[in-house]
């Protein structure tokens, strides 16, 4: 399966043999939990793990839940509250299904900012990185339509919002803002249409998620480096890996374990911090909230949504030249999404041959500007849409816009990067020491 | 360096927590000491009995508290009246029941009625859907310290009306210092003696806010002290297991880590 010269599994009893020439399974799994792994990974690398744990972690509660929520505009508010009253332990299900998402988003931004800072992106893994990026999109969609069915007013409001962005798109928007709704407005169709989508995606997640693993199996992990194991012989292999089982399993589960901490913490003792205390009004059409923001993991695409209103040169600028069709709000939900696919884009976009951060002194401090953007463009998305807030959103956007279609193109050519070691097993010596480390990684079986 | 990112993961949730600001108008928002607030708070009983005579004799008038069934207030973790007095109590509600087509003494599994007044919100989970605490500058620390409010907002509320009234289309509104843009469509209500405590308690008027604004923090999470107590056994086992998986990492480790093992 990988690249990296390895043990593979061999079927010792008859039994074993009989299975493994009609179906080859638990080969496949050996080979994917032996998978040799670069021995430096440092703590963030583990965020992968904690995903994953919080998929299975969302679509069991999520799939409990479902049996006991009503899809409908005059039950679903009652019966959200049926479950948080009556179902054994609902309340706790649903604290955890909530905050779920929350822990879900947490993990793949560091996930994400990890793969950027280490450059994990770069060839040859950027079908690993388009994939992500997938998966990204989908939990964006799943967690959206998730937050529409407890049916309060920030569900309302947040879907009345969210579709009307596809009402922007010239000509076709009206016809395409109906059919995602369901009807000239949100309302039990949209409801029904959500709740459906919201049980399937999951899975589609889920199925991704076992290409993007295929994906990084068949390159092998990037590293803190971003130097390559070495391929040439087993016994180099050896000098730079470990096998995934038991070393990073067990890695991995104890930081799953502090985070898991946290987590259960917030859902026992504050499970409605992270929510917005609108949403336990139900939803009324004629009643619009002062203030309607989405859930915190939304809030920096919010701010550069709202970011490019009719004040914009630019804006003024594109709306003259295309004789009006792209008006501010078409231009707001094209920056919106523009912002993503400039993500997955990044491959192409970033020019430098140095994989790492670590080695790219100015790449660095580009990194960090960008990283705190995120979170200037979080807070932004917070706030009201007056004031100096709107200012705010859009130098954070032009930030965001210029760390990857200015920055990382040009400083892939101005850039002296500084020496990489030359082989992960000098890095991780440097660090840990020689000795017992080199050539001695067998799995402890 | 990525060391940062940990903490800044954090930071992540308390600005993420800046879009908690729901209703609540420029007022101060008194942080009333509940003894269900912080990690080890429960409710008090005898609180919630005397908010539920509160509620009762006064705000029952107009609201109704539609999500909660007259069974609950027998149940461990709240008001915990007894069976007979849960009944009793019930029996002196008049709830119309759609199978006989007439009105009928309430029973246990009925639900409180609704609210007789136009306008008047159902109040079973207003506490969780207001909010006293803000920022600041949307930073959501104050959430994180205070708690997010709801009910020191509603016990705020009921104490923080001026005699300033207005008339607008024939409605009568009143000045209230912490209601959003100030003028609610609610009279005064609480004005200390309101109600006969029959647990001797005086009934001063911030007594009686204070009782009412947690007899309603109850009906919004009923489930708040088995909830508390599920948090503890979780982060307890969590705890042994973390330690268990630190020590079996380090030791699985330690024979790759020369510089490090002891």
């Amino acid at each position: 399966m990988s690249g990296i010269p390895h043990d593979h599994y061999e079927p010792k009893s008859g039994s074993e043999k009989w299975l493994h020439r009609r179906l080859p399974i638990v080969g496949l799994l050996y080979d994917t939990l032996m998978i040799p792994t670069p021995k430096n990974l440092n703590w963030m690398w583990i965020w992968g793990v904690v995903l994953f744990f919080a998929l299975v972690l969302q679509i069991i509660t999520g799939i409990v839940l479902a049996m006991h929520y009503v899809p409908h505009v005059d039950m679903a508010f009652t019966s959200v509250e049926h479950i948080m009253r009556n179902v054994n332990g609902g309340h706790f299900l649903r604290y955890l299904h909530m905050n779920g998402a929350s822990l879900f988003f947490v993990a793949v931004y560091l996930h994400i900012f990890r793969g950027i800072y280490y450059g994990s992106y770069k060839s040859p893994r950027e079908v690993t990185w388009i994939i992500g990026i997938l998966i990204y999109l989908a939990m964006m969609a799943t967690a959206f339509m998730g937050y529409v069915l407890p049916w309060g007013q920030m569900s309302f409001w947040g879907a009345t919002v969210i579709t009307g962005l596809f009402g922007a798109i010239p000509w076709v928007g009206e016809p395409i803002l109906i059919w995602l709704q369901g009807g000239p407005a949100v309302g039990n169709a949209t409801l029904n249409r959500f709740f459906s989508l919201h049980y399937l995606l999951p899975f589609v997640i889920l199925g991704l998620s076992i290409v993007h693993v295929w994906a990084f199996h068949t390159t092998g992990n990037n590293n803190p480096t971003g130097v390559e194991v070495r391929r040439t012989s087993r016994e180099e292999a050896d000098r730079d890996t470990l096998p995934f089982w038991p070393y990073f399993v067990i890695k991995d589960l104890f930081a799953l374990g502090i985070v898991m901490i946290v987590f259960f913490a917030i859902v026992g003792f504050m499970p409605n911090y992270l929510g917005h205390p609108d949403n336990y009004i139900p939803a009324d059409p004629m009643v619009t909230p002062t203030h309607i923001v989405p859930e915190w993991y939304f809030l920096p695409f919010y701010a550069i949504l709202r970011a490019f209103d009719g004040d914009v040169w630019l804006v003024q600028i594109l709306e003259w030249v295309s004789f009006g069709v792209i008006d501010a709000k078409f231009f707001g939900v094209i920056a919106m999404f523009g912002s993503i696919i400039v993500m997955a884009l990044l491959p192409w976009l970033d020019t430098s041959n140095v994989r790492s951060g670590r080695y790219r002194p100015m790449f660095k401090v580009a990194f960090w500007i960008f990283f705190i953007d995120f979170f200037v463009l979080m807070w932004a998305g917070a706030m009201p849409a007056e004031g100096i807030y709107p200012t705010i959103a859009l130098i954070g956007s032009a930030v965001w816009f210029a760390y990857f279609l200015v920055v990382l193109p040009v400083l892939g050519v101005i850039e002296k990067p500084l020496p990489q070691p030359e082989t992960i097993e000098e890095d991780y010596n440097a660090h840990y020491g020689d000795g017992a480390a080199s050539g001695t990684a067998t799995p402890a079986e | 360096m990525f060391k940062k990112l940990t903490i800044t993961a954090l930071t992540a949730l308390t600005l993420g927590a800046g879009s908690a600001q729901a209703a609540g108008g420029g007022g101060h928002v008194t942080d009333f000491d509940f003894p269900f607030e912080g990690v080890m708070g429960t409710y008090d009983q005898a609180q919630l009995q005397r908010g539920l005579q509160v509620f009762t004799q006064i705000c029952s008038a107009c609201h109704g508290l539609e999500l909660l069934p007259f069974r609950a207030l027998s149940e461990p973790g709240g008001p915990a009246l007894s069976e007979q007095a849960m009944r009793d109590y019930a029996a002196s509600w008049e709830v119309f029941d759609p199978e006989i087509e007439d009105w009928r003494p309430g029973k246990p599994t009925d639900h409180f009625p609704a609210g007789t007044y136009p306008g008047a919100p159902d109040l079973t989970v207003i506490a969780k859907a207001r909010a006293g605490f803000h920022g600041p500058n949307g930073l959501g620390l104050n959430q994180l310290f205070k708690g997010i409010g709801g009910p020191e907002y509603i016990a705020t509320y009921l104490l923080s009306f001026s005699d300033e009234t207005k008339e607008e289309a024939g409605t009568f509104y009143y000045y209230n210092e912490v209601f959003p843009d100030n003028w609610s469509a609610m009279a005064p209500a609480i004005f200390g003696d309101d109600v006969d405590y029959a647990d001797g308690t005086e009934a001063t008027a911030e007594q009686v806010a204070q009782d009412v604004s947690a007899f309603l923090m109850w009906t919004a999470e009923p489930k708040l002290m088995q909830r508390k107590q599920a948090g503890f056994i979780s982060v307890g086992i969590l705890l042994a297991l973390t330690v268990l998986l630190y020590l079996t990492n380090k030791r699985l480790w330690a024979p790759y880590k020369p510089k490090k093992s002891v």
